[in-house]
């Protein structure tokens, strides 16, 4: 069988490591204690959440006039959070679904903990909007439920109730997409676990996975056909995200290049949270042969790619301003750059389009420490990026005595600081109890991307065999075996019929 | 007395699929095999039918765009048609543009819940479902091949299938 791979890729699993080597390895973060390190985040993370449970529960009790919104900006904080946590949500099928249409393997070690992330940052870009309607409780109001009011039905036509069903059915399939992956990842923690405590929990989570040939075989097609749904699916919920604002008639809004803007932000934001995420957890876990500096290059690679795209959009907004003719639009876009507000727009150029064009030096792509730099501060881009879309086109409106500024409450921030800290505390949980990476799929691609058998390959030429036959066993007499086991169950036969 | 059947165990996805070929030569009959990752290439090897999981969501979501035309033309069209905008609003048709975002999310929605669900039934997969891999290992890296024995002599099937490149034979229980 050929497991030939091109020598000029580079290994994505390094060491030289058996089928049972990695499993060890991935299981160890979920079998050992927690260290002092993982503590300490996670404290900091839970009183982070706390604290913006807090702020919730004073915004529901009191009202939306604890925000800093005004009669001129009547969205600000909250959808952009709940865009940036959307945004920040597309890698993690990116990752899963588009690199596995496109057969990337490099795709498996990082494709587990980028869709706990889709599902977690979800999650919280879920909460504002809840938060947001004043009466959480009637949230389901939003569904299509028949009802005595009149019938009071929602309405179809807006974009706000497609957010409903897009938000609700990425979540929902990203996660049976997540958890049919983790199914015989969950099963090796089942068949190792000691305790018989994690055993039965394992046991519940792994829905009894046996790994048959047939299981397989259907598991592999069910990724696929998911693989192939989610890739229209995350590329649809960004574009229907950026609807919201691209239907509406305000001026920096109301433009057709919103869709694809948005997507490729969603991309951009995303890989670089991947990558904020995972340089420090291969470090926790110890888990670098796995996710390599390779691993952190092609990241590095997509929010180059993705950032330069976004850059493109920025100024085709400003192009397409100045030649619409269209006074309104070209002074939106002027007041953005030159306005009250431009340090955040000149935030979110600088950290958008001029900071991920550092990743054109293969130098500074490779560093470890430089990416993380350069994820972080992508990661702050993209929120001004949001923000400045909302607020400075809210803030001037077609009416200069209402023009105003935003400034945000405690509330506002401890919320925002709150969903940081809760998606802290959903990640480091992961962490401690899934298996982190696909173990399954490594293994399916150890022979033609591992170190070790490529190494083999480079010695012994493309054919080498890349395996040892083990030497004969002495076996045991069958026979034998069998009429002792048929005497004892004659024995109990008997018994049982004389009961 | 029904067949016998031996647990061959392999710790090398190639031998299997050597061994595999070489069991089939014989003519025994290989009843399943565990593995702990997907080899490509057995299922063709044991002759397991392709599955039909795919068109199952083909059809699933050819419900879902259904049930959620069906859905809207009820909710906007014909229950309580009010004008919005000044948007169309008089025939399922006219008001179609606004209705492609959620038909589509409803679509896929119904075809990739359904085929997951259809794939846990029949795969039978569910909480509570108790683990049905003979041997703990087989989620590691072992791989477990059954082999019945037929009418054969039963030392000789076991004594062929020691020189496969097997680690370990036992007698399922």
């Amino acid at each position: 069988m050929s497991h030939y791979e091109a020598p000029i890729r580079k290994p994505l699993v390094t060491g030289d490591k058996s089928y049972h080597d990695i499993t060890v390895e991935i299981a160890r973060p979920v079998e050992g204690k927690a260290n002092k390190s993982w503590w300490i985040v996670f404290s900091i993370a839970l009183i982070a959440f706390l604290w913006g449970l807090g702020c919730i529960v004073y915004t529901v009790s009191t009202g939306i006039g604890t925000w800093g919104l005004n009669k001129t900006i009547g969205w600000a904080w909250d959808i952009t959070n709940f865009v940036w946590w959307v945004g920040i949500g597309h890698a993690g099928t990116l990752i899963s679904a588009v690199l596995l249409l496109f057969r990337q393997k490099w795709r498996m070690a990082i494709n587990r903990s980028a869709e706990a992330m889709t599902i977690f940052s979800v999650v919280q870009a879920g909460l504002f909007p809840i938060i947001h309607m004043g009466r959480p409780w009637l949230a389901y109001w939003v569904l299509p439920i028949p009802n005595q009011y009149g019938s009071l039905w929602v309405n179809f036509n807006s974009p706000l109730l497609w957010d409903v069903f897009a938000i609700s059915t990425y979540l929902s399939v990203s996660l049976v997409f997540w958890w049919t992956g983790l199914l015989p990842d969950f099963a090796m923690l089942r068949d190792r676990a000691v305790k018989p405590f994690q055993k039965h929990i394992y046991g519940i989570l792994s829905f009894g996975w046996s790994g048959r040939v047939k299981d397989w075989q259907r598991f592999e097609e069910v990724s696929l056909v998911l693989a192939g749904l989610a890739t229209p699916l995350v590329l649809s919920v960004h574009t229907i995200v950026s609807f919201d604002f691209a239907t509406s008639v305000i001026p920096g809004w109301h433009t057709t290049i919103f869709p694809p803007y948005f997507v490729a932000g969603a991309i951009f934001s995303g890989f670089a949270m991947v990558n904020t995420l995972l340089i420090i957890m291969r470090k926790v876990v110890s888990l670098e042969d796995y996710i390599t500096v390779q691993h952190i290059e092609l990241m590095n690679i997509v929010i180059m790619i993705t950032g330069s795209i976004v850059g493109v959009a920025y100024i085709t907004e400003l192009f397409m301003a100045w030649y619409s003719g269209v006074e309104y639009e070209q002074y939106a876009f002027l007041n953005r750059a030159t306005g009250p507000y431009w340090w955040a727009y000149w935030a979110m150029m600088t950290c958008n389009v001029f900071s991920p064009q550092f990743m054109w030096f293969p130098k500074l792509r490779r560093s470890i420490m430089f990416s993380f730099f350069i994820s972080i501060v992508v990661n702050i881009g993209m929120w001004f990026e949001r923000f400045v879309i909302i607020v400075t086109s809210l803030h001037r409106d077609y009416m200069p005595s209402a023009w105003t500024m935003f400034s945000p409450t405690f509330v506002d921030i401890g919320i925002y600081i709150g969903t940081i800290g809760f998606f802290f505390v959903l990640f480091l949980l992961y962490a401690r109890t899934f298996p982190v990476i696909a173990q399954a799929e490594v293994k399916s691609i150890m022979k033609s991307s591992g170190e070790k058998y490529k190494k083999i390959r480079e010695e012994k030429g493309d054919d080498a065999n890349l395996y040892e036959m083990p030497e004969p066993k002495t076996l045991p007499d069958f026979k034998k075996l069998i009429a002792e086991a048929n005497s004892k169950n004659d024995s109990s036969d008997a018994n049982s019929k004389s009961e | 007395m029904a067949s016998k059947v031996l647990n061959v165990f392999y710790k090398d996805d190639d031998i299997l699929m050597e061994a595999v070929k070489k069991v089939q030569s014989k003519n025994y009959r290989i009843e399943e095999v565990f593995c702990p990752f997907p080899v490509h290439g057995l299922d063709k090897l044991l002759k397991v039918k392709h599955t039909r999981l795919a068109i199952t969501s083909f059809l699933y979501g050819l419900v879902g765009i259904s049930v959620a035309l069906t859905m809207m033309n009820y909710i906007m069209i014909i229950d309580w048609p009010q004008n919005i905008g000044g948007k169309p609003s008089f025939s399922l048709i006219e008001n179609l543009p606004s209705f492609i975002p959620t038909a589509f999310e409803m679509t896929v929605f119904f075809a990739a819940h359904l085929m997951v669900i259809t794939f846990y039934m029949r795969s039978k997969l569910w909480p509570f479902k108790k683990a049905e891999n003979p041997d703990p290992r087989t989620t590691d890296d072992h791989f477990l091949m059954q082999v019945s024995v037929g009418n054969n002599d039963i030392q000789e099937v076991a004594e062929f299938l020691n020189t496969t490149g097997a680690v370990e034979i036992d007698l399922k229980k």
